[in-house]
């Protein structure tokens, strides 16, 4: 049975999309079916941070519409062959994204992956809704920052009350990815903590990705960070964050401040 | 990949000319108009299909459609699985 997940936050630049690839990268890697389905119809950016972006011929928007079928549309990673990715359309037009329409294509989905993973746009409006409405799991990718917990609390609460799930008078499962979690920040103070952001927003912790270079060489490269270094802090992470997706109890890792090794050499000394 | 960036783009360091150089290439594509380039490839899709079609029957969910966009030139590839013809299968 496929699970479908969205990828949400409210608040744009958190790592929606970022988290989408290398989630999706991560549980391919484990050899699951997965798809990837980019919902920022206008604003296309999942092509781009999966490096399919020189493929893409038609979109999420010509399947709807009938112009193409959906395995025209799917564009299968040159790297892992059980991950696909499903491009938005870059049309101004946002209503070209209907509920009906959506409907029949999660349902096609769902028929041909083990994993269909939406990317949500920013904010909670149409695009939004609809990249939540079919999901059976969301990932609420949050910052430890004021901002970003009030936004990701809004999407909490649209999760419990306009999604199918709860309309049907049933629940997704909801889980918090923290992420661009800074140690060292953290170990001055200057951040919000863990516990805080936990309990303020009660879902269970599904992973922290640390706020890390790797991320950025990642999208410039146009592979998902699981991918380009699988050894880095924030791919681990990840890894980790998909393996508990998938129902494995792992204690969630709290990165550390990574001292050098002149650092390291010194504190021994002391 | 360029052989430049192919070349630079294993080193840690340097992922910023491959982001560069990707962009270059997209936002080209994407600059030529809104949506024309997309347009063009489902009227070519299309159109090319109705002509094979005017000979032999062609399932939809037979046809592949893949493209590569590159600097100076795009490579459209359309594979189209050809059922074994019978002479009474001809229109």
């Amino acid at each position: 049975m496929a699970k479908v997940l969205v990828v949400t936050s409210g608040k744009g630049g958190v790592g929606k999309t970022t988290s989408t690839a290398a989630l999706g990268a991560a549980l391919a890697q484990t050899g699951q079916n997965v798809v990837v389905v980019d919902f920022d119809v206008g604003l296309r950016n999942l092509d781009l941070v999966m490096g399919a972006e020189r493929r893409v011929v038609f979109d999420l928007i010509n399947v709807i519409q009938g112009d193409a079928k959906l395995s025209q549309a799917l564009i299968r990673d040159k790297r892992i062959e059980t991950l696909s990715i499903l491009p938005a359309s870059q049309t101004r037009d946002k209503d070209a994204l209907t509920a009906e329409g959506v409907a029949k294509v999660m349902q096609e989905l769902r028929e041909k992956f083990d994993w269909v993973i939406c990317d949500s746009p920013a904010g909670i409006e149409r695009g939004a809704q609809l990249a939540m409405y079919h999901a059976d799991y969301a990932v609420v990718v949050t910052n430890p920052e004021v901002s970003s917990v009030r936004d990701s609390d809004r999407i909490i609460g649209m999760l419990d009350s306009t999604t199918e799930r709860a309309k049907a008078g049933g629940k997704i499962e909801k889980y918090l990815l923290l992420t661009r979690y800074d140690p060292a920040r953290a170990a001055r103070g200057e951040m919000l903590r863990i516990e805080d952001v936990l309990e303020i927003l009660s879902i269970p912790l599904l992973g922290i990705i640390p706020e890390s270079e790797e991320v950025l060489r990642a999208s410039n490269l146009g592979a998902p960070v699981t991918i380009s270094s699988p050894d880095s802090p924030p791919a681990r992470a990840y890894a980790e964050a998909a393996r508990r997706l998938e129902g494995e109890k792992l204690e969630v890792t709290v990165p550390t401040e990574r001292k050098g090794l002149f650092a390291r050499l010194f504190k021994g000394r002391g | 990949m360029s052989l430049f960036s192919s070349f630079f783009g294993r080193g840690n360091k340097t992922s910023a000319p491959v982001a560069r150089d990707r962009l270059q290439i997209l936002l080209a594509h994407e600059r030529t108009g809104d949506g024309t380039e997309s347009d063009l490839l489902s009227k070519l899709h299309a159109e090319i299909l109705q002509v094979i079609k005017k000979h032999i029957p062609v399932d939809q969910d037979k046809v592949q459609v893949k493209l590569d966009r590159g600097n100076s030139v795009s490579m459209l590839e359309i594979d189209i699985e050809v059922p074994q013809l019978k002479s009474s299968d001809r229109p």
